[in-house]
C-alpha cells in the first residue's frame, strides 16, 4: 500500500475535483473467514475519471466490483458514493456486462428504459422516452428505437446496453468487461465511443478487463491486483494526452505501459 | 425446394458442385402429405379387399368415410350426437381451465419459493409417477357419474405438465438477467413478472401444449371409465355393438376437437411469444 499513497499524491491533475466513489480498508472473505476474496482495498475515483483494474483471473475483482455495486456487502470496510454509504443497488450506480442481456420481447427503446421503469414505474418509463431516443441517437443507434434485440449486432447491442446504463444518469458507471465478447474490431471502435461517450457526460468510470492495452488506452488509472486475495500491487496514471486514438496502441508510451503492468502480472502469477 | 429444381442439370457445366436435393425432398410438401394419405388407404383398401382381417374388426375406408359423413350431418343439424360433443368440450375446456389455474399456482409455488422446491415438489413427483387414470374411480366415487368426475380426471393428469413447466420456465433466466435485474434494485414481484416469467413463457406453452393432449385423453377416459352422455361414450356404445365404423369416425372428430385446443394454444403462444423462434414453429402441420 505504499505504491498507492505515492500514487495519490501524484495525481495532482486531477486534485481539482471531488472523490466521487471511495473505498476504505474493503476486505471481503466466503466461508466465515475460510477464502479471503479481497486483501485490505483503498480506492478513489475522482469524478470524471476512468479507472481500470486489472489482475489474474480469480484475483477478486468481480467480487470488487459486486461490493462497489452495491450486490454484496464487504466483510468489513467502508464503501462511499457521493457522500453516502453504499448499502444496496442504487440508482446513482449503471452497470454494465460482458453480456448485453437485452429482453427479446422489448423494443430497443423499451430495454433502453427498463431501469426507470422498475425504479419509478411505467408512467416515468413512457416519459423517459424522449432522454432514450437522445441516448440512442448519442451511441449511433437512432432509427433503431421500435427495432427487437434479435435485429441487432453484438457491437449494437451492447450500445443499447450503455444507452440503458446511462438513462438514469448514474454517478458512477461500473464496466465488468463490457465488449469482451465482441470481435477485435468491434471492440476496439466500442472502446473508442465509450470513452467519447464519458467525455460528453462527464462520467466517472471504472472498468474490469482482461486486454492491458484495452486498459491503459482507456484508462486515466489502471489498478493492477495480485492473486487471491486480491490487493492492488501497484497504481499506475497513465499520462497520455485525452481523447486517446487507436493509432496510440502503436505509441512507445503505450507500449511501455502494457509491459510494465504485464511484467507485474508476470511476477504476481509465479508468486 | 424450388431454387433447387430451378437449377437445370443439363445446362450447369459439370465443374460446379451444387447441393441437388434428393427426390423426394423435392417432391412439394402438400403433394407429399396428400401421396403418404392415399398409400394408407390403399394399403387399408388392400387388406379388406384380401380379407386378410375381418371386416367387422377392420371396415374398409369408404365404409368409415360414410360414417363420417353420416356423423358429420349429425353433428351439423343439431342431432344428439351434437349434444354428447358438447358435453365433452365442456369437460375439455373446463378441465383445462382449472389445470391452469391449479397448474400456474403450484408452478408458482416449486418454481418461486424454496419452501415449495423442497418440500411440495417431492411429493409432486411422487403423485406424477402414479398411473393417473387408476384414479378415475374414485372420482365417479367423490363426484357421481355426472361431468364433474370427467373434469376432475381431466383436469387431474393436465396439472402435472403445467407445474413442471411452470418450475422449469422460471429457472430459464439466466445469471445476468438476474444480475441486472438486482442491480436495478428490483422487488421480487418485478423480478418475477418483468424477467422471470416472459423469460420461461417458451417452457410454459411447451407444458400447456402437452397439457391440452393430456386434457382430451382425461376427459375421454374418464367417459369411458365412469359412464356419462359425452362423446367417450358413444364410442363406449359403439364399440360394445362392433360398429366398428363408428368408432373409426367418432376418433377423428374428437382427433379434430383436439387440434383445436392444441391451435388455440399455438394461437395464444404465437401473439404472446412472437420472440421466441424455435417455439413459434412448433406443433404439428405447420
Amino acid at each position: 500500500m505504499r505504491l498507492a499513497a505515492v500514487e495519490t499524491d501524484r495525481a495532482v491533475g486531477d486534485a481539482g475535483r471531488p472523490t466521487v466513489y471511495e473505498l476504505r480498508q474493503v476486505t471481503k472473505s466466503y466461508g466465515r473467514g475460510a477464502i479471503r476474496a479481497l486483501d485490505t482495498v483503498d480506492l478513489q475515483l475522482k469524478s470524471g475519471s476512468f479507472s481500470a483494474i486489472i489482475g489474474p483471473s480469480g484475483c477478486g475483482k468481480s467480487t470488487l466490483l459486486k461490493i462497489m455495486a452495491g450486490l454484496v456487502p464487504p466483510t468489513s470496510g467502508r464503501v462511499v458514493l457521493n457522500g453516502t454509504p453504499v448499502m444496496g443497488p442504487r440508482r446513482d450506480i449503471g452497470m454494465m456486462f460482458q453480456q448485453a442481456t437485452l429482453f427479446p420481447w422489448r423494443t430497443t427503446i423499451e430495454n433502453v428504459v427498463l431501469p426507470i421503469e422498475i425504479r419509478d414505474g411505467a408512467t416515468a418509463a413512457k416519459a423517459a422516452h424522449g432522454r432514450a431516443r437522445a441516448l440512442l441517437e448519442l451511441v449511433g443507434l437512432g432509427g433503431f428505437e421500435t427495432v427487437y434485440p434479435d435485429k441487432l449486432s453484438g457491437g449494437m447491442a451492447q450500445r443499447a446496453a450503455i444507452c440503458r446504463m446511462l438513462v438514469t444518469e448514474p454517478a458512477m458507471l461500473l464496466l465488468d468487461e463490457p465488449f469482451s465478447a465482441l470481435d477485435e474490431l468491434s471492440r476496439d471502435f466500442m472502446n473508442m465511443e465509450l470513452q467519447r461517450i464519458c467525455l460528453e457526460k462527464d462520467a466517472t468510470a471504472f472498468l474490469v478487463t482482461h486486454s492491458i492495452p484495452e486498459a491503459v488506452i482507456l484508462s486515466d488509472t489502471v489498478y493492477v491486483m495480485s492473486p487471491r486475495p486480491g490487493r492492488f500491487v501497484e497504481i499506475i496514471d497513465i499520462d497520455l494526452p485525452r481523447p486517446r486514438t487507436l493509432d496510440m496502441l502503436t505509441d512507445p508510451r503505450l507500449g511501455a505501459y502494457v509491459r510494465r503492468i504485464r511484467s507485474l502480472l508476470d511476477e504476481g502469477a509465479f508468486q | 425446394m424450388t431454387e433447387y429444381s430451378s437449377v437445370d442439370a443439363a445446362e450447369a457445366p459439370d465443374t460446379v458442385w451444387s447441393e441437388r436435393a434428393s427426390l423426394i425432398d423435392r417432391v412439394p410438401r402438400s403433394l407429399a402429405m396428400v401421396l403418404l394419405f392415399a398409400a394408407f388407404i390403399g394399403v387399408w383398401q388392400l387388406v379388406h379387399v384380401l380379407r386378410l382381417v375381418s371386416p367387422i374388426i377392420l371396415p374398409s375406408p369408404f365404409e368409415v368415410a360414410e360414417d363420417i359423413v353420416f356423423v358429420g350431418t349429425n353433428l351439423l343439424s343439431g342431432g344428439y350426437m351434437l349434444g354428447a360433443l358438447w358435453i365433452t368440450v365442456k369437460e375439455v375446456i373446463l378441465g383445462f381451465i382449472i389445470a391452469m389455474a391449479i397448474g400456474f399456482s403450484l408452478g408458482l409455488l416449486v418454481g418461486e419459493t424454496g419452501f415449495g422446491e423442497r418440500v411440495v415438489l417431492p411429493y409432486l413427483v411422487a403423485i406424477d409417477t402414479m398411473p393417473k387414470v387408476a384414479f378415475a374411480p374414485l372420482f365417479v366415487a367423490w363426484l357421481g357419474f355426472g361431468i364433474s368426475s370427467k373434469v376432475a380426471l381431466a383436469a387431474f393428469i393436465a396439472t402435472f405438465p403445467i407445474v413442471v413447466a411452470t418450475a422449469a420456465g422460471l429457472h430459464v433466466a439466466n445469471e445476468n438477467e438476474r444480475m441486472l435485474f438486482k442491480t436495478l434494485g428490483a422487488s421480487r414481484w418485478q423480478t418475477l413478472f418483468r424477467m422471470k416469467l416472459p423469460t420461461g413463457l417458451p417452457q410454459i406453452f411447451t407444458g400447456l401444449k402437452i397439457a391440452a393432449v393430456g386434457v382430451m385423453a382425461g376427459a375421454i377416459t374418464g367417459e369411458f371409465l365412469g359412464g356419462g352422455k359425452g362423446f367417450g361414450e358413444l364410442i363406449r356404445v359403439a364399440a360394445s355393438q362392433l360398429d366398428t365404423p363408428r368408432i373409426f369416425s367418432l376418433i377423428i372428430f374428437l382427433s379434430l376437437l383436439g387440434l383445436a385446443l392444441f391451435w388455440s394454444v399455438v394461437w395464444v403462444e404465437r401473439r404472446f411469444v412472437f420472440w421466441h423462434k424455435t417455439s413459434v414453429a412448433g406443433g404439428p402441420g405447420l
